[in-house]
């Protein structure tokens, strides 16, 4: 059963100045113990999705039913049984990271024996034992995004929203943060996580929905969207503009590319690139092809699909960054 | 698929509980902002000099001769803007809690609809009779006393705390409804001037002009003032004093606080419900 289904969602904002389709007929249905990312530009309608499925926000049309309930109808029993993540740390800056939990645990209902001991809990869990009792303005960015993270998993949760949880983070503090997450893959809650990195998507997401203008443009897993964009490529820089036409042909022929739509070359640039099955062994086959035939190499380099080539593929257009809703 | 539902619980001992958690919240920030106590303390105090020694002699009260009767007259007004100025802590706190995206997590959890706003509400009100002592003991240095017992004096308190509880929600509704704390700031105050210098709070009525009048003397903050003058035993002069105003302060500074709760209080859960920071 799907823990969390969603049918048509559709959101609309009317702003002074323009009405904006946040949502445009959205469908996700994220199976019980999976994890869904999210991957989408700001403004694609990642947060209002996860506004409507924590309750948050009411939707203009369409279902969603988290465990079964309702939204919308069954939204306070729904709010019992999620847990929410954002990138703006909801944490009281003035309480201390105990005293946080505290309220939290006490907010979900726990007498406060239970809440006291569930907080130590956490934060014996989330390394901040420590830190617990000096205020939050006194945390780093990392150190706040793990309490935040804390507080939505008080009431164990089977279901937990992450919305975009290492936006802004430095490298350190996003491996810490990546491997939590698992952790509670591994203890069977159902995830359905935001993110603007495809490598965050590819980490930790078992499937993954594209998301822009308000809809769900693919689907599917990371390497299956990798290879819609076409897998890795190698771009190479020739040092004499005469020698590309005659590079381009002779690594056609040495790497046996079947499909010319899949190269390109751009002349201006002196650029050419070319599909990389085989990763790092196809970069050395190209360098010792180019080297035979005394192509002088300006710069070569082994290319990972980004978003922005998901999203120039699937849409035709370049990840725009809009402001979020 | 089975579900473990969180045990329900009465709704009306939920809405406590939380409102309960809530002031807990407010009432340990107190401390850890100092400067938020200092300035909402400087302000009237600033007031009280002022008025009691610059304006004092200069403003005579209609039938209480004397250099005393001017800070006898003045200290109820003072205590009566003093809690109207509560709007203020309400709406930037709210506005900054929204802000900050706590008004989000807050809603996300299975809380009491009212919690939130009742918590802050709470918390301020015990602010802000701490406020009040420290304005009392002001009062008191520059010559002010209450003159008809303990026991008036106290119900005088009493009505000016409910009247801070009452603007506690105006504060609320306008937190929740602009764009930050900055704006709270401001838009919860601008029009609290306006009314409270259109109020008995300063000058006595009689001395207004004579189509202000009326306006001034069913002023909810004159209403305010005027139960507490008339508590303490100060001086209470009145435009027309066969009017109701003057007649049953009391009980209009009752009506006054109940009506600004019925409308407001609601109107500020109900922003709440659809509250979002971003």
């Amino acid at each position: 059963m799907a823990a969390i289904e969603a049918t048509g969602l559709v959101k609309t904002f009317k702003g002074r100045k323009a009405t904006v389709k946040a949502l445009d007929g959205i469908d996700l249905d994220v199976p019980e113990g999976t994890v869904l990312g999210l991957l989408g530009p700001n403004g694609a309608g990642k947060t209002t999705a996860v506004r409507v499925l924590t309750t948050l926000l009411k939707p203009d049309a369409g279902t969603a039913r988290v465990l079964g309930y309702d939204v919308v109808k069954d939204a306070d029993t729904v709010r019992g049984l999620v847990g929410l993540s954002g990138q703006y740390a909801a944490v009281d800056e003035l309480l201390t990271g105990r005293e946080n939990l505290w309220m939290f645990g006490r907010l979900y209902r726990l007498p406060s024996q239970q809440a006291k001991q569930r907080a130590e809990e956490l934060l014996a869990t989330f390394d901040l034992t420590e830190a617990a009792d000096r205020i939050l303005k006194t945390y780093s960015g990392g150190m706040r995004r793990r309490l935040d993270l804390a507080g939505s998993l008080i009431a164990h949760p089977k279901v937990l929203f992450l919305d975009e949880p290492t936006t802004g983070l430095d490298p350190r503090s996003r491996l810490d943060l990546w491997q939590i997450i698992r952790d509670r893959v591994r203890e069977g809650v159902t995830i359905l996580l935001t993110t603007q990195y495809l490598e965050e998507a590819d980490e930790l997401a078992d499937s993954i929905a594209v998301v822009d203008h308000g809809s769900v443009i693919a689907r599917g897993t990371a390497d299956e969207l990798k290879a819609k964009v076409g897998g890795e490529r190698i771009e190479v820089v020739v040092h004499d503009p005469a020698d590309l036409t005659r590079a381009l042909e002779l690594l056609t022929g040495a790497l046996g590319i079947a499909d010319p739509e899949s190269t390109s070359l751009e002349e201006h640039n002196r650029r050419l690139t070319v599909p990389a099955p085989g990763g790092s062994s196809t970069l050395v086959e190209v360098i010792r092809t180019l080297d035979a035939a005394q192509i002088r190499i300006a710069d070569i380099g082994l290319r990972r699909p980004t978003l922005d080539d998901v999203f120039l593929t699937l849409t035709g257009h370049e990840a725009e960054q809009k402001e979020s809703l | 698929m089975s579900v473990e539902l969180p045990a329900r619980v009465n709704p009306l001992s939920r809405a406590l509980s939380d409102a309960g958690i809530l002031a807990w919240r407010s009432l340990k920030r107190i401390p850890r902002t100092p400067d938020m106590l200092i300035y909402a303390t400087i302000q009237p105090i600033m007031f009280v000099l002022l008025f009691a020694y610059v304006f004092g002699n200069a403003i005579p009260i209609p039938g209480f001769p004397g250099p005393r009767a001017y800070r006898e007259f003045l200290m109820s007004g003072i205590f009566a803007q003093t809690m109207a100025f509560a709007v203020a802590s309400a709406s930037v706190g709210l506005a900054d809690d929204m802000s900050k995206g706590l008004i989000d997590r807050f809603r996300s959890l299975p809380m009491a609809r009212s919690g939130v706003i009742a918590g802050r509400v709470v918390g301020d009100l015990v602010f802000n009779a701490f406020v009040m002592l420290i304005m009392v003991i002001c009062g008191f240095i520059v010559g002010w006393r209450w003159h008809n017992g303990f026991g008036q004096a106290l119900a005088a308190f009493a009505i000016l705390l409910l009247f801070a509880f009452a603007m506690l929600w105006v504060g609320a509704l306008i937190g929740l409804s602009v764009g930050g704390p900055e704006v709270a700031s401001s838009a919860g105050l601008i029009w609290l001037f306006p009314l409270t210098f259109l109020s008995n709070a300063f000058v006595p009525t009689p001395q207004l002009p004579k189509a202000l009048q009326p306006i001034a003397e069913w002023n909810p903050i004159s209403s305010i003032v005027a139960a507490c003058r008339h508590l303490f035993g100060n001086p209470s002069p009145f435009a027309s004093p066969d009017g109701f105003p003057a007649q049953h302060p009391v009980w209009l500074s009752l009506m006054w606080c109940t009506a600004i709760i019925v409308v407001f209080a609601p109107l500020a859960v109900r922003k709440y419900r659809s509250a979002t920071g971003h």
